[in-house]
Parts: structure tokens; C-alpha cells; sequence
């Protein structure tokens, strides 16, 4: 099982979190403004990368924070 | 007239755990008043909120469990009332139900279902948090040692109870 370092909690158990996908990502201002690629690209389009992946993640039975981290995807190590 | 049909007297308390089986070192905590805080009232009736992470604060028959930031869950004797304040104050007396775990295979028991490191220097005496205990969400608070407190959603509490059952034959040859 995988130890997730909860910003707050510490190290805690993989099974107390819940993934909340790739981090950083901003909604168009405008949503009416965008192209339909802009939008499908901000709705579906996601970084796969194999190393550093910057994700959010929530400490649901925990102290029910959100909060980021970076994972190597090759590993599984957690960086804060 | 419902009142003449039922009256208050008469009326059985039940819970989801009457007719379950005792387990050693397993016991089910008296109706209790529960508040949930999600604001920062800084007291309440007359405690101040815990400002450490992870940690409860006892005042007489109160205890006062750190949650998460904004958060905290007031464990007091039934018949106390809600001290209502400036802020979110909910009395979720009747969603949880306690269970106490004692004796010195309490967190061996508990290990056997919940993730987190028990030990006294990772989780000393006076420590809670929300956890899981296998599928169900639990928040766990170490009172002594050998002495921890699970509150429980009313519907899980008997699936967390016959868990513990299963953990405790580890203990116990004749159960
Ligand atoms: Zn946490």
C-alpha cells in the first residue's frame, strides 16, 4: 500500500485518499469566448507522463483537505 | 391520540447493535451528545477548540476532537444540550455510534482493519483522527494506552463490530 504525505496528517495510507486528477488546471475566463478545441482541450485533454506528474489529491478520511503533490509515475514516489 | 398509543415510557430505545453477540475487550459507549463544529468558534460551552492537529482536549465529561482544519467533534454526556455559538453547530447525536476497545491487544485489534501506525509514539494518548476500519470511515480516538474510542456512522456499526469480532478470534480460542 502506498504512503500519501497529507500536508496536514502526515504519511497516511493510500485508501484514506481520493485522486483528484491532473493539478494546475484553470478555466477558461470566457467559457463563451473559447473554440471548441479550446474547451474539449480543457475538459479532456491531460498529461499522461511517465516521471513527475503534478496531481490533487484529497484526504477524504482524513482531515478532509485537497492539496497538491508531485508523483513519479514510474516509481510511485510522492514528493509534497 | 398517538401519545396515548405510544407513550414516551413505553418506548425501547434500539440500536443497530442489540442483538450482537459481546466481543472481549469490545464495548458499546452509552448514548452520547455529538456536535459537529465546521467553524472556528474558538470555545465551546466554555472549552477551547483544540489547535493542534490530530488532538482531542478533555475538559470534565467533554471531550473535544480535532478533525480536520475548521472541524472538530464534540463527544459530551447525553444529557447535556447543544451550546449553539456564531458558526456551524449540528447535533449529530444520533448519526454515530461509540465503541470502546480496551485491554492490551487494543491496537493489534484495530490493526487488523485500520491502516494507521498505533504506536504510542505515532499516535500517543490523547490522539484522534478520521480513518477507515476495512470498508467503513471511523474516527479514532486513543483516551489511554490500551484504551481507544471508534465513533461510527449508526449504518456501518455493524459491519465495523463484526470485523472487530473476526479480528479478535486472533485472541480468543473460543470465540
Ligand atoms: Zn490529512
Amino acid at each position: 500500500m502506498k504512503l500519501i504525505p497529507c500536508p496536514i496528517c502526515g504519511e497516511r495510507a493510500e485508501i484514506e485518499f481520493t485522486y483528484g486528477g491532473q493539478a494546475g488546471l484553470t478555466r477558461p475566463a470566457d467559457p463563451a469566448a473559447t473554440t471548441e478545441a479550446e474547451w474539449g482541450a480543457f475538459l479532456y485533454a491531460r498529461e499522461n507522463p511517465k516521471g513527475m506528474h503534478r496531481e490533487r489529491w484529497r484526504h477524504i478520511h482524513g482531515c478532509g483537505q485537497f492539496f497538491n503533490l508531485t508523483r513519479d509515475t514510474v516509481t510511485d514516489r510522492f514528493i509534497p | 391520540m398517538p401519545d396515548a398509543l405510544l407513550p414516551l415510557g413505553l418506548l425501547q430505545r434500539r440500536g443497530p447493535l442489540d442483538n450482537a453477540a459481546p466481543i472481549p475487550g469490545v464495548s458499546i459507549a452509552p448514548p452520547l451528545r455529538r456536535v459537529s463544529l465546521h467553524s472556528d468558534l474558538s470555545f465551546y460551552a466554555g472549552i477551547a477548540l483544540p489547535r493542534t492537529p490530530l488532538r482531542a482536549v478533555v475538559s470534565d465529561n467533554t471531550a473535544i476532537l480535532w478533525l480536520g482544519p475548521e472541524e472538530w467533534l464534540v463527544l459530551a454526556p447525553e444529557r447535556d444540550p447543544v451550546t449553539y455559538g456564531y458558526g456551524s453547530v449540528v447535533d449529530v447525536s444520533h448519526r454515530q455510534i461509540g465503541l470502546e476497545i480496551t485491554g492490551p491487544n487494543a491496537a493489534t485489534l484495530l490493526n487488523a482493519a485500520c491502516p494507521l501506525d498505533l504506536a504510542l509514539t505515532a499516535f500517543p494518548v490523547g490522539a484522534c483522527t478520521r480513518t477507515v476500519f476495512a470498508k467503513a470511515q471511523i474516527v479514532l480516538w486513543r483516551r489511554a494506552e490500551h484504551r481507544f474510542h471508534i465513533d461510527v456512522a449508526r449504518s456501518f456499526a455493524a459491519y465495523v463490530h463484526a470485523m472487530l469480532r473476526e479480528a479478535a478470534m486472533e485472541f480468543s480460542a473460543t470465540v
